[in-house]
């Protein structure tokens, strides 16, 4: 290897119509720097004047190895590199790697534990919907509910601070539970929000909802129905903004969710508009559940009593032999699963997060495969943005709210 | 979840493909399907049960071994009845061939580009079949057991003889 290799219009001639080699149309490379792409995405747009003719994402600016790199790793260990992954759904990956390992150990999660790892995840589905949500309306050129959207998101981040003492990359669950109990002051801080935050909803709704020039911009734009939503794999909002009321929350419940009453919203016409409006009123029903699960928030440990898998409390380590040897063997060569292989999905806040897990007996994971969201949303950008302007097209990546870490891994 | 819906599909599955459970996977459950009846094992499920959405697709290594040295592993769901079922497609370590499965399922495409990247599979009849992850030069496949973890300098450092002696020194005599 001696020079950059570069890749030529040659071989990508199959993505673009024939009219682009005869120079009728033109190509017009977007990213990986522009600012609406969320993140490092290229794009490559074939355009007739502003009309895109076909858009050929290019992924992999923010590949990490994190996948190779989690195998030479125990499995608690690799517990950290899942915060990486999908930057706005730190707890939720932890939480989907966790219940990965718990469903193959057949390891008990105590009620307690259970209970905060659902305050935390939909706390963390909010943080991340005010994130899309503030993004997704810059790119619109609105740019208040940025401002206002980051500084509600700033009070998620101060509790996720307050319980782990990091504002993003936690790794607070760990296999059996969670890595220590919450601080006392916890619930104050949430029922703190969950009295402040519906206000703040009801704002955005003001700001965005019947604002004649974001509905110009989002109705009938990047449209799919139902069926095709499925084949391209779309899962989670942007799928419910079609029709299909999929949950994973609902029809695979896990961590208790089969516990608490909350509606699926879904919309009608698979356009922007419909998935903007999905994942606002997904906002309401985290804070139904967070209310509903701090309200019956459950007494007890936080970490399961099996001590195969998890440390001893710091308490018995001076009085107990049996404790210092399960500490020093968890501590030195980790943990052995048994072997078998799982696929694990969870609910994250962009759809699908499936965590394929295989085990061969061993302390390092055989292989860990990360079903992302992202990444298979992604591949749907050319179906939903053709026949767009250009312009529009910041609106339609904003809507499928992908997160380049979570589809480059 | 629909357990009968279920286990009518393995059950038309195994009699009219002479599958066998593959064991190792606990979750979803899972059957052992030949390269070559992929497509007609996914037409049959899509068609006659209604798994309507690949899930996910990705495979897993058993270096040393040869035959077979990799599974591929197909995860279906069913939209309509709640269930998922799980495909495992044993290739050898040579020339680990599988056809594409993107006419039926349109999300297969980058997944079975990520399987041609990051373990060097030849997915036959595939539309665009391109590195995704790794640059388009790069060298071998990652996530395969063989292929060393670290010793890698930044890529765009322009340091192309350095790199080029650690990458022959880990791969040929620390692997």
């Amino acid at each position: 290897m001696s020079e950059t290799y570069e890749v030529t219009l040659e071989e990508l001639k199959h993505l673009v119509s024939e009219r682009a080699l005869s120079g009728e149309t033109v190509l017009l490379n977007m990213g990986p720097q522009h600012p609406s792409t969320h993140g490092v995405l290229r794009l490559l747009l074939e355009l007739d004047g502003e009309v895109i003719v076909n858009c050929v994402p290019d992924i992999g600016f923010l590949h990490t190895g994190i996948e190779k790199n989690m195998e030479a790793k125990t499995y608690e260990k690799a517990a950290v590199m899942t915060d990486r992954l999908d930057y706005l759904n730190t707890i939720g990956n932890v939480l989907a790697y966790s219940l990965a390992i718990e469903r193959l150990a057949e390891l008990d999660v105590p009620p307690r534990a259970q209970a905060i790892r659902v305050i935390l995840v939909e706390l963390q589905r909010i943080a991340s919907h005010l994130v899309w949500l503030g993004t997704h309306a810059l790119d619109l050129a609105a740019m208040s509910v940025f401002l206002y959207c980051f500084r509600e998101r700033e009070a998620i981040l101060d509790i996720l601070e307050m319980c782990s003492g990091q504002r993003m990359m936690t790794t607070f669950f760990r296999p059996g539970g969670l890595w220590r109990d919450v601080p006392a002051d916890f619930e104050l801080a949430v029922r703190r929000f969950l009295r402040s935050f519906p206000a703040r909803i009801d704002m955005y709704h003001a700001l965005l909802t019947k604002n004649p020039i974001f509905m110009d911009r989002t109705r009938n734009i990047g449209r799919i129905n139902a069926e095709d939503a499925i084949r391209w794999g779309l899962t989670g909002p942007s799928l419910r903004g079609s029709g299909p009321s999929n949950d994973i929350r609902k029809t695979q419940p896990y961590s208790g969710y089969e516990q608490y009453d909350f509606e699926v919203p879904t919309g009608t016409n698979g356009d922007v508009y419909d998935r903007y409006l999905v994942r606002m009123e997904e906002l309401r029903q985290s804070l139904r559940i967070i209310q509903q699960a701090l309200d019956m928030l459950p007494v007890g440990p936080v970490r399961s009593n099996n001590r195969k898998y998890v440390p001893p409390p710091r308490a018995e380590l001076g009085t107990s032999m049996e404790a210092v040897i399960h500490h020093f063997k968890l501590w030195t060569e980790g943990f052995e699963l048994p072997k078998g292989a799982i696929y694990s999905p969870v609910e994250s806040p962009r759809g699908e997060l499936g965590v394929y897990l295989e085990s061969d007996g061993g302390p390092f994971p055989q292989r860990v495969h990360w079903r992302t969201p992202s990444f298979v949303h992604l591949q749907a950008l050319p179906v939903l943005s053709k026949g767009h302007l250009v312009a529009d097209l910041v609106g339609i990546i904003g809507s499928v709210d992908i997160v380049l870490g979570d589809a480059d891994r | 979840m629909s357990e009968d819906h279920l286990n009518k599909a393995i059950h038309t599955l195994k009699e009219r493909f002479g599958l066998r459970e593959a064991e190792i996977q606990k979750y979803p459950p899972a059957l052992l399907v030949p390269a070559e009846q992929v497509i007609a094992v996914c037409q049959t499920l899509n068609d006659e049960f209604g798994f309507n959405f690949l899930s996910d697709l990705t495979a897993s290594d058993y270096y040393p071994e040869q035959e077979p040295r990799f599974h591929a592993v197909y995860n279906l769901y069913s939209h309509e009845h709640n269930t998922r079922i799980c495909l495992r497609v044993p290739l050898n370590g040579d020339s680990p061939t599988l056809p594409t499965v993107e006419v039926i399922y349109y999300n297969a495409n980058w997944h079975e580009r990520e399987l041609y990247d990051m373990f060097g599979f030849d997915i036959t009849g595939h539309s665009d079949l391109r590195r995704i992850l790794m640059p388009a030069d790069w060298e071998g496949h990652p996530l395969r057991k063989d292929y060393p973890l670290g010793y890698e300098e930044p890529q765009f450092t322009f340091n192309y003889d350095d790199i080029d002696r650690r990458k022959h020194k880990a791969r040929y005599e620390e692997a």
